[in-house]
């Protein structure tokens, strides 16, 4: 029963490792950028939350709605205003932009909200717990999962069911050839910029119960969900899923049985395990080359 | 503009009266510091050098062979630790107590055992590449420091771990100023390596296997060995810099070194410019100037810092010293 109930757990903190995994990934496949600032979109995403709520005095509906459209236009402006300028750069050169932007963001949100640690007023609250089939599950796991489900359902229609998708779609595979046709791939970039971190913002609110609010709070979530993208393939968004949900089950058991200090560690260890049988991640094509 | 007659002028590494002028120079900065420089000034000099020394042993392994490391502060952690668990243990040998510990070698074992984990992180990147390589060294830096925080033994708990003072026989290299020769002498010696390498045929087995290494191997370059060297001599210079800092702090705990050193020190390599060793040397010395600059204003360094990495990219995609050289080649051309 143990074994179940860490489980349970490990499958509700994975699907918040999961949104985090899809915006890596979503970006990953449009425009082959890793986002680093991808945790600190989600922190300051939150922190507006935070503000909207005690400070403005919103409810949480409206206020979580806002705080959505904030993490929209964060990530579509990094694009336009920061990312578009330094496109001459090498990939490298914008993995480290983004680097540089998520210091400019964990900066600035201790300069403007402070770095000490805030308790966002949450609608569901973690002391009641039901008992399903003998496990138990408090009410903000039960309902972080749910909110998780829907938004990975939403990202499954954006993408493979509307025109927009397709669009997404043909840019990821050829972004010159998708000009030539007549798709407008800028305004693309920005809105997968845009929904990228959207879905960070969803997974910084969903985590702010547990981790509570202050500018480092996405450091570990990102990690975990960088490392859940990569473990099930970085170009394949359901490999996202599995991926992350693998590392929040496998850490959480590690957690459970024999120590909670590595649990990091044991997670990247897995990971380099299984690196190196499939080098693509469990979901990824293989790499392929023209010589 | 000088003619260019035989190889070995091509190859020189210092070339013309322009290059001897500016090596003449360099050596009068670097021998006239320690006398101009006070206190704290030659501590933050002592810091430089040491940032320069990673970031170019960083450089080799991502600007010159194309493989990202983003843990590369793992190397630096394991070079420092190894270097002050060995002077500590051979302090106590009886036969050395008069030396004070052979610091000299200790620099040697940080580098060498940094190297070994070198190649053992180079393992996995000859079947990984890109981002699938970069979450492999990430989490070897990850990994160190956590493994660092739970090993009270190694990591000497909550206390943190003291150096001991370095000293040849009868001098104590206590001061900054001493330890100042120390740091930039290694500065001198590891870049003068560094030069050497990447103009023998390893530095072009090194750029070949960036630039294609499917053609690479074709040429006769052996894939496997060349870049297990890169990232073990990458590692050489974190581990070294490593023990060098240890002296220089004097005090080790496994929070400095954390994953915004790791990104520190690449912004470091791509702001100097990839591929390049003087650029290296810029980037570093310039980032950690900003570092000390705003060292009053701690709460707003990360966005001045992040703001300057990006204006960089912006500005110039090829880094400080691609900069350099388009103003080198605008005064050979001028007045056109």
């Amino acid at each position: 029963m143990f074994f179940w109930q860490l489980v349970v757990s490990g499958l509700s903190i994975g699907s918040l490792y999961a949104l985090v995994a899809l915006g890596i990934v979503l970006l990953y496949r449009t425009s082959r950028v890793l986002n680093f600032a991808h945790g600190d979109m989600s922190m300051i995403s939150t922190m507006v939350a935070y503000s909207l709520l005690t400070v403005a005095g919103v409810a949480f509906g409206p206020a979580a709605v806002l705080t959505l459209a904030a993490g929209f236009a964060l990530g579509a402006l990094f694009y336009f205003f920061v990312l578009r300028p330094v496109k001459e750069a090498t990939l490298l050169g914008q993995i480290i932009t983004t680097a540089g932007f998520s210091l400019v963001l964990s900066g600035l949100a201790v300069v403007v909200w402070g770095a000490d640690t805030k308790v966002l007023p949450f609608p569901l609250s973690r002391a009641v717990v039901y008992r399903i089939a003998g496990v138990s599950v408090n009410q903000v796991a039960l309902g972080s999962f749910a909110v998780a489900v829907v938004a990975m359902l939403g990202l499954y229609v954006l993408v493979q069911k509307t025109r927009f998708g397709l669009a997404m779609r043909a840019v990821s595979q050829n972004d010159v050839a998708a000009r030539v046709l007549g798709i407008p791939v800028r305004r693309v970039f920005a809105v997968t910029w845009g929904v990228s971190a959207t879905l960070g913002a969803i997974a910084g609110m969903l985590l702010a119960p547990v981790t509570l609010v202050n500018p480092s709070m996405m450091f570990d979530p990102f990690l975990k969900g960088f490392a859940g993208a990569v473990l099930g393939g970085l170009d394949s968004l359901p490999g996202a899923i599995v991926g992350s949900l693998i590392i929040g089950v496998a850490e959480n058991l590690f957690g459970g049985y024999v120590s909670t200090s590595l649990r990091t560690t044991v997670a990247f260890l897995i990971i380099i395990a299984v690196l190196l049988v499939r080098p693509e991640g469990l979901f990824g094509h293989k790499f392929m080359r023209r010589v | 503009m000088q003619l260019i007659q035989k190889y070995e002028e091509e190859m020189a590494l210092v070339r013309g009266w322009a290059g001897w002028m500016g090596v003449a120079l360099l050596a009068v900065a670097l021998l006239g510091a320690p006398w101009l420089l006070r206190g704290y000034q030659l501590y933050i000099a002592n810091i430089i050098g040491i940032k320069i020394i990673v970031a170019i042993g960083l450089n080799l392994l991502v600007g010159y062979t194309g493989q990202i490391s983003l843990g590369h502060v793992g190397f630096v952690a394991i070079g420092a630790y190894a270097a002050t668990h060995f002077v500590t243990a051979l302090e106590r040998a009886a036969f050395f107590q008069w030396l004070g510990g052979p610091f000299w070698v200790a620099l040697l074992v940080g580098g060498a055992s940094a190297a070994v984990f070198g190649v053992l992180v180079g393992l996995p990147a000859l079947r990984l590449e890109g981002p699938y390589l970069s979450i492999v060294t990430l989490g070897f830096g990850l990994a160190v420091q956590q493994i660092l925080i739970n090993w009270p033994a190694v990591s000497g708990g909550r206390i943190g771990l003291f150096v001991p003072t370095p000293r040849i026989g009868p001098w104590w290299l206590d001061t900054d100023r001493s330890l100042y020769f120390l740091v930039w002498t290694s500065v001198v010696l590891l870049s003068l390596v560094a030069f050497n390498l990447t103009r023998s045929h390893v530095g072009r087995a090194f750029v070949a296997l960036r630039d294609s290494d499917i053609a690479a191997e074709v040429t006769g370059v052996n894939l496997r060995y060349y870049k297990t060297l890169a990232f073990a001599v990458s590692a050489f210079y974190a581990g070294f810099g490593g023990a060098l800092e240890a002296y220089v702090i004097q005090y080790l705990e496994p929070t400095m070194f954390n994953l915004y050193e790791s990104i520190y020190y690449l912004a470091m390599v791509v702001v100097g410019g990839l591929g390049t060793i003087p650029g290296s040397m810029f980037g570093a010395t310039l980032l950690s100037l900003l570092q000390f600059g705003l060292s009053r204003a701690q709460e707003y360094l990360p966005v001045v810092y992040g703001a300057v990495v990006i204006l960089v990219m912006a500005i110039e995609p090829l880094g400080l010293y691609g900069r350099w050289l388009k103003i080198k080649l605008w005064s050979k051309t001028w007045p056109l």
